[in-house]
């Protein structure tokens, strides 16, 4: 089965905005097939959904070479679309199967694939920040020249093991990006209640460039993605980027009643005005890169793709519990 | 180069090429050969480069290996610790120095939610080779924040090897070991065995497999069950057991996990009686871990319960007399195997 990410449709050439426009649709439509299995009870747990936030990791990944390394968090299913994974692969283990990517032992928040340089999806808040860091030594130390990306929420600010990365990062010059995706939600609690002073000031502390960027405008996310990305693979050490986005929905698939701490209004406004999916789509066509027939026709052949990933995830067998205690040790 | 000897009894001191070193000095050769043969592993901690680390044990490997390789870090065990993790995750063999056990408290995200479940996670896809090197033990005047023998905590954990080693040999081939092995291991080094603990050592290059109890010392009439320290303080108290009639044989089960559960499940089934000697806390620690194991697995063979000797349950405190009260010691030993041998 091809993926929706890797191979690009005829006539859209990987790392193109036309790409980059396919990518955030294939993200878009896989979290909606996310959730549909989940309201069906198809699919054990819970998926914390990446709707809103899709030109962030589009945006990024674009910026990496294929053996770069990223590692992502529990909202992890776009960064690992966009870094390549295959979507057949992603489904089944979101339900628990044996073709899944970890064999039905991660599920939605530990997808993890060394063929993409995916470190893994962490469901530790801040858990990523110091594998980044580490595999980014080890690029260096080894020789390799990969260049590593620490995406991150921003509740993760919260947690002293980012700060202790990132001096480490800068002592040591190591090619790692800090990726901050603020949506603005602390799962249930407006970041403003739990981030004091100025974000980007706190990297500066360290000594990295850090730069505010319109997480919503994938061609802004992108070019700053890209001068960060070059200036760590010349040597010249890590930086940050903080990524301003929102979570279109809720923490999780089953935070639906969401007014106690957020308004509709506030969701609907920037669903209306700041999609950026949306944003992305009108630049294309009034750039005349694309018009209304070929953005359909792309979203059309991803839903059709996405939809047989899901139907090979459903019709996939579930490990035999004789195979749980495999894989504990190497 | 020849393929490494893998052996696990301890060599006569009079056997050609071995010679007589400590603990640390066994230690610092089993890094300083591994780090020879393999260029992926580094060593990473607290004042390990010049300073060699307050105890000494990798003096003089930063000569050899430069600061590349030995890498001093900043007082930031969670951050050096989890970026290990990473590192080993994306090719290197990173050793890390934990100067003092008790800051495993420091590590324990990066060791337990990271490195001791990534392969699991990943459904075995990516690999954590990378070992934790922490001391362990009391009686150094250091108080309850430096004194710790936080051992079972990491064994608790699947995902993790844990290896506790008594001796100079056993520490240099369990050292070994655990860099060639390719998932999280986490080594315990008492503090006071250092510089205090010498025993022969080969100089032809050898390794112990994990999992293999050493039989220290041969008896009949009591296992006495000991681990790293406790070793000694077994050893101790058997010479004078002996003195009274009692043939005690120690066990060393020298890796926590993987446990050598056959080896000393035989030792009690020909003895019939057995204490569980360790460092850690008494309560849900090593001692009742290896007890419940012998007690299952020798319990038609025994002539009454397996007894437990550990630290007692209260914070390591700072003034001699009531530090020594709280560590385990021959007397204890001696007093205990006494009444069960009604001797």
């Amino acid at each position: 089965m091809s993926t929706a990410t890797k191979s690009a449709a005829p006539g859209v050439e990987v790392g193109t905005p036309l790409h980059m426009y396919r990518q955030m649709i294939a993200i878009r439509l896989f979290e909606e097939r996310a959730n549909d299995l989940y309201t069906r009870a198809l699919m054990p747990g819970l998926a914390h959904l990446y709707i809103g936030e899709e030109a962030v990791a589009v945006g990024i990944c674009a910026a990496l070479r294929a053996d770069d390394y990223i590692t992502s968090t529990h909202r992890g299913h776009g960064h690992c679309l966009a870094k390549g994974a295959a979507p057949h692969l992603m489904f089944a283990e979101l339900l628990g199967k044996e073709a899944g990517y970890c064999k039905g032992k991660g599920g939605s928040m530990h997808i993890a694939d060394p063929d993409t340089g995916n470190l893994g999806a962490n469901a530790i808040v801040g858990g990523g920040a110091a594998l980044a860091t580490g595999a980014a030594y080890a690029s260096k130390m080894l020789g390799q020249n990969r260049v590593a990306v620490c995406f991150f929420g921003e509740g993760a600010l919260g947690q002293g093991i980012l700060y202790e990365s990132m001096n480490l990062a800068q002592l040591w010059k190591l090619p790692v990006i800090y990726a901050c995706e603020n949506n603005m939600y602390n799962e249930y609690t407006h970041y403003s209640e739990t981030t004091a002073g100025d974000v980007p000031a706190r990297a500066a502390a360290f000594g990295l460039p850090a730069e505010t960027i319109d997480g919503q405008d994938v061609r802004a996310v992108h070019a700053a993605a890209s001068r960060m990305v070059e200036r760590a693979r010349r040597g010249d050490g890590p930086g940050f980027l903080l990524l301003n986005t929102y979570r279109f929905r809720g923490h999780h698939v089953g935070d639906i009643a969401r007014e106690y701490y957020r308004p509709k209004t506030e969701e609907q406004r920037w669903m209306s005005e700041r999609d950026p999916l949306a944003l992305h789509s009108a630049w294309l066509v009034s750039e005349g890169l694309a018009d209304k027939e070929t953005l359909d026709r792309i979203q059309r052949d991803v839903a059709a793709e996405l939809d047989a990933a899901v139907e090979f995830a459903l019709n996939a067998p579930f490990p035999d519990p004789q195979r749980v205690d495999e894989d504990v040790y190497a | 180069m020849p393929d490494t000897v893998v052996t696990v009894r301890t060599p006569e001191p009079s056997a050609a090429g071995v010679r007589e070193l400590t603990f640390a000095e066994a230690i610092r050769e089993a890094l300083a050969e591994e780090m020879r043969r393999d260029p992926t592993v580094v060593l990473i901690g607290e004042d390990v480069a010049e300073a060699g680390t307050p105890f000494k044990v990798v003096k003089g490997l930063v000569e050899e290996f430069g600061k590349d390789r030995v890498v001093d870090t900043p007082i930031s065990e969670a951050g050096f610790t989890g970026l290990a993790v990473g590192a080993a995750m994306a090719g290197m063999r990173p050793v890390v120095d934990i100067m003092f056990g008790d800051f495993m408290t420091l590590i324990m995200d990066q060791v337990v939610n990271q490195a001791a479940k990534i392969h699991y996670m990943s459904g075995g896809k990516w690999k954590v080779p990378m070992v934790i090197r922490a001391t362990m033990g009391a009686t150094r005047r250091s108080a309850a924040q430096h004194s710790q023998s936080l051992h079972a905590w990491p064994s608790h954990v699947p995902g993790l090897k844990v290896a506790i080693p008594s001796t100079p040999y056993d520490a240099k081939g369990l050292v070994k070991t655990a860099i060639r092995d390719d998932n999280p291991v986490v080594i315990f080094e008492d503090k006071i065995s250092y510089a205090k603990v010498k025993g022969p050592v080969p100089s032809e290059e050898y390794v112990i497999p994990f999992g293999v109890a050493d039989v220290k010392r041969q008896g009949s009439d009591i296992s006495l069950v000991a681990t790293s320290s406790m070793v000694q303080v077994a050893l101790g108290a058997a010479a004078m057991l002996e003195e009274i009639g009692i043939d005690a044989e120690v066990v060393d089960p020298r890796t926590t996990w993987p446990l050598d559960e056959e080896r000393l499940i035989a030792s009690v089934r020909k003895t019939s009686r057995c204490i569980v000697i360790d460092e850690g806390y008494y309560r849900y620690g090593v001692t009742g871990e290896i007890a419940s194991v012998i007690a299952e697995g020798a319990f038609y063979d025994l002539d009454g319960p397996v007894r437990r000797i550990g630290a007692r349950h209260v914070p390591v405190p700072f003034s001699p007399p009531l530090e020594d009260a709280t560590v385990p010691n021959e007397r204890d030993v001696v007093d205990l195997a006494r009444q069960m041998c009604n001797k």
